[in-house]
């Protein structure tokens, strides 16, 4: 297996499916960059490195540069995948779904259904998400708890390498619109990637840890402060689960519910605020459907209920980190 | 056009003061001091400049994510401006907005704004509310060359017109969004302001590196907006000395293309070589303004390192509600 990081990982898989399906189309605002300059196209391939040598390989029929119109970039991918295509669309910044809300909201999630099962729409929209780079409120949102709660949408957050050509390759086989979240903070992250047609099918959680006495379950980027809180504890003789759903729609019940079962404690940790979150969602369905295996109250370690700050003194104490999930897990242990 | 020395040296001075901003914050960017994204202005001084020295602190701006520019030439403190860019309690949005968002509504200055095409719509909304007020006021949007594309700009424009309100859409063309040029992603053959026009409005052209012909011809503009109570715009010709964001390699420049700027189109030299010409001001009284500024620049990076950082037990101040 290829030892990469998740950009690397990402581009191979673009690159294979662009080679595979002439269906599959990439479109966004500099995917390939230089378009209309001295400098030429392929300036950049992608503010990301995501999108890096598939404009040379493809064309610009294919790699597309669109103007800034995440509107039509949203609304354009729909109309080509109802007509066919298999169009990957890129929100260069996940707060952006505030431009093309329609296209997403009204439009992709709803023809499957509303068409009477007759139409597909295989829209993959890539959303770059997340905050730990001082870029404040409009840029650093972790909105896929917004996304989850639209019926008709599937949602997917990768946090390994492996998973994320798993999930991509997935995404580009079905037949649904797909979110796709890439958090900026885990593009350098590195793991082996199993070669030729990887793919993970989505409603599958990954068991990162597994420990027996509490169950952590964790989204995105706090997958990886989740494993560090639960080795540490490890060291003390407490064993943690550590659950990546890597998708929160379709979500994977069984595999929280079990986990539960056996250890009686809950702690969802999810970079986005608290109120109707992705966290709230898990712990409800806990409550409502493993009651009575609980030993303790489930505990939710999310963001506050701000927008997100510039100051880095403010944004380290936005971003739940390793200490409060460590705090939280405590508590549970220590209840009653 | 009739000139007032102070005017003129007060004009100098906002863009003096403009540049060194930009040029200090590069080199302390680079030094890693400051946090995020910051997005220069350097090279658009007159456009800034030029727009705002029409108005008081009752007309409104809104900005964009390359903002520094706009809030200093509408009179901003430059000091909090820098304090708020290294993050710091007590900058102008206590720190919690940074380079991207900036704002003093008792100024008139709306915010700067990190989503491309937001602000034109605003600047509809705040002519409305200056249209109430009756003062003869105005609401001006900023935006650029890739904003210009955005659904939302259009909308703005054509509810502007609609509704006849006094807003005036400032298209500054420094000729790149991003890495991509206006050669490309502006279809109608670069031209922005032909668009305006299309929606029924008036609109102008100007020099945006010459502090003179946009200041000129937004006198005209000003005069028929503020005669009329519509909606008009003005296309800025305009340059960005640096990258998109600091930071920004710039693999789409035409080799040397940033030093034929610099000598070609620098509004600062611009201004000097009218001066010169003229019997207005002394060069002198330049070359004074040129210090004055760096010691104000000096102290405002002094001030900022040395600032009070954020509390973090602040961070759910100013929400509705907390949980
Ligand atoms: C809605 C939205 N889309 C994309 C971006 C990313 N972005 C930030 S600035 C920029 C280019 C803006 O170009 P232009 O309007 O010409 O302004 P300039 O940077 O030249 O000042 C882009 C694409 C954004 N911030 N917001
Ligand atoms: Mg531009």
């Amino acid at each position: 297996m290829a030892v990469m990081n998740i950009r690397e990982a990402i581009n191979q898989t673009l690159h294979d499916a662009m080679e595979r399906d002439p269906s599959v189309i990439l479109l966004g605002e500099d995917v390939a960059g230089g378009a209309g300059t001295a400098g030429g196209q392929e300036a950049i391939g992608g503010i990301w490195g995501t999108s890096t040598g598939l404009i040379g390989k493809f064309g610009p029929e294919r790699v597309i540069d669109t103007p800034i119109s995440e509107s039509a970039i949203i609304g354009a991918a729909a109309g080509a995948a109802l007509a066919g295509m298999r169009p990957v669309a890129e929100l260069m910044f996940a707060d952006f779904i505030g431009v093309c809300g329609d296209q997403l909201i009204n439009q992709i999630a709803k023809f499957r259904y509303m068409f009477g099962g007759k139409a597909r729409c295989p829209v993959v929209v890539r959303l770059i998400y997340g905050a730990g780079m001082n870029s404040a409120a409009q840029h650093s949102q972790a909105f896929y708890n917004l996304l989850t709660a639209i019926p008709g949408l599937k949602v997917v957050l990768p946090t390994t390498p492996a998973d994320a050509k798993g999930l991509m390759n997935e995404a580009l086989h079905g037949d649904d619109p797909v979110m796709f979240f890439e958090h900026k903070a885990l593009y350098g992250k590195k793991g082996e990637v199993p070669e030729g047609l990887h793919r993970v099918p989505f409603g599958h959680a990954r068991m990162a840890r597994e420990g027996g006495d509490v169950t952590i379950v964790a989204l995105g980027r706090m997958v990886s402060f989740a494993e560090k809180v639960a080795d540490k504890l490890a060291e003390e003789g407490i064993g943690c689960d550590v659950i990546d759903p890597r998708t929160t729609s379709p979500l994977d019940e069984e595999a929280i519910l079990d986990s539960v079962e056996q250890t009686g404690r809950l702690v969802v940790v999810d970079e986005s605020p608290p109120r109707c979150s992705v966290a709230t969602d898990i712990t409800a369905l806990v409550a409502q459907k493993a009651f009575s295996s609980l030993d303790a109250p489930p505990e939710c370690v999310t963001a506050p209920h701000t927008p997100i700050p510039f100051a880095p003194e403010l944004e380290r104490a936005y971003v739940p980190g390793p200490p409060a999930i460590e705090a939280a897990v405590r508590r549970t242990l220590d209840w009653g | 056009m009739q000139y007032s020395q102070d005017g003129l040296l007060r004009a100098y001075r906002r863009m003096a003061t403009i540049r060194q901003f930009e040029e200090r914050l590069h080199e302390e960017i680079a030094k890693g001091e400051i946090p995020g994204f910051t997005h220069l202005y350097a090279g658009q001084e007159a456009a800034a400049v030029g727009v705002c020295e029409h108005l008081d602190n009752d007309d409104m701006i809104v900005s964009t994510h390359r903002g520094h520019g706009h809030c200093i030439a509408k009179g901003c403190d430059v000091k909090a401006m820098m304090k708020e860019i290294y993050g710091r309690r007590d900058g102008l949005c206590k720190g919690r907005g940074g380079s991207m968002h900036i704002a003093d509504t008792s100024i008139g200055m709306l915010g700067a704004n990190g989503i491309v095409g937001a602000g034109a719509p605003q600047a509809v909304g705040a002519a409305i509310a200056a249209r109430a007020e009756g003062k003869g006021k105005v609401a001006i949007a900023f935006s650029g060359d890739g904003a210009c594309n955005q659904g939302t700009t259009f909308e703005a424009m054509n509810m502007a017109a609609v509704i006849s309100v006094p807003a005036i859409f400032v298209f500054e063309n420094n000729h790149y969004s991003e890495h991509t040029g206006d050669k490309y992603a502006v279809a109608t053959d670069r031209d922005i302001a032909s668009r305006a026009k299309a929606f029924g409005m008036e609109v102008w052209r100007a020099n945006g590196c010459d502090f003179y012909d946009t200041f000129e011809t937004m006198a005209e503009l000003l005069d028929h907006v503020r005669g009329s109570g519509k909606p008009a715009a003005i296309e800025l010709d305009t340059e960005r000395f640096y990258g998109h964001f600091e930071g920004d390699p710039q693999r789409y420049r035409a080799k040397g293309e940033v030093d034929r700027l610099r000598e070609e189109r620098d509004a600062l030299k611009i201004f000097r070589a009218h001066e010169a010409t003229d019997e207005m001001l002394d060069l002198a009284q330049l070359d004074a303004i040129d210090e004055e500024v760096t010691a104000l620049i000096d102290a405002a990076v002094d001030e900022a390192r040395e600032a009070e950082k954020c509390d973090p037990s602040q961070i759910e101040e100013d929400v509705y509600a907390a949980y």
